[in-house]
């Protein structure tokens, strides 16, 4: 055939903005962006690992882990840490079959959120106990 | 019975040719780290707790004693696997360019390598009194 025309502007495969935002797909996405914080966060362990040798050192990762902007980074950790632990554990149940009916899968998502939120807040109730009250 | 004159069954020869040539090794050592993680994450989140409030010389012997030091190692080799199997899919999803492509993945490799071992040090530098 030689008379070639402009290709038509097929549609692509459904992709995010076709469907309808639902709580496992953006579990699946916040799953993801979890990951990829957690992947930066690493360097802060080892950050406190270095700095564990030596008392200066250690002071300089106190006073950063103690800040304003240290907790905040760290409480945003915590919350990335467990949640991505929870939705791991998700995951592995998914990969075995189970769990992937209407009722199960949007049970398994919402207690990956409160899941994280609770023991994230338990987690730091015992870290602040533990650095004797101070907030 | 069998025509064919190979002893090889067609797996062994499309073996390794997936499009990352690794077929499902990735994607299977994910699982394992995955599974690893969660007891190692739990009681990493736990030996962290107790270090809060303490001084240097005091978090130095708790993390430096054989079995903290241990399971932190565990810690460490088993997240940065994961971290590495894990950020190559998120660039191989989202960056086109193959030469970009391919320079994000090697800086993932090189970063969790970097990170990796840097904690690790910092662990057996407190075990063996260095």
């Amino acid at each position: 055939m030689a008379d070639t025309r402009a290709p038509v502007a097929r549609p692509l495969s459904p992709h995010l903005q076709i469907y309808r935002p639902m709580l496992t797909m953006m579990m699946s996405i916040v799953h993801r962006i979890t990951g990829f914080g957690l992947y930066f966060g690493t360097l802060l362990l080892a950050w406190w690992f270095l700095a564990a040798g030596g008392p200066n050192g250690y002071a300089r990762f106190t006073w950063f882990a103690g800040s304003w902007i240290g907790r905040l980074i760290l409480l945003g950790y915590t919350w990335a840490l467990i949640h991505h632990m929870l939705g791991g554990i998700r995951h592995l149940i998914w990969d075995t079959g189970r769990g992937f009916g209407p009722t199960e899968r949007e049970w398994l998502v919402a207690a990956n959120l409160v899941g994280s939120i609770v023991i994230t807040l338990i987690l730091w109730v015992i870290g602040l106990l533990a650095l004797g009250g101070t907030p | 019975m069998s025509t064919s004159p190979h002893i090889r069954t067609p797996l062994a020869r499309v073996r390794g040719f997936g499009s990352a040539k690794s077929g499902t090794e990735h994607f299977w050592r994910q699982r394992v780290t995955a599974v690893a993680n969660i007891p190692l994450t739990i009681a990493a989140v736990i030996i962290l707790i107790t270090l809060l409030g303490r001084n240097q010389a005091a978090v130095a012997q708790i993390l430096g004693s054989p079995t903290i030091a241990i399971i932190m190692l565990l810690f460490i080799a088993s997240i940065t696997i994961h971290m590495r199997i894990g950020m190559a899919v998120v660039i191989e999803d989202y960056v086109h360019d193959e030469t970009l492509k391919l320079v994000a993945l090697m800086a993932n490799t090189f970063f969790t390598i970097v990170v990796g071992l840097t904690a690790a040090f910092g662990i057996l530098r407190l075990s063996f009194g260095l």
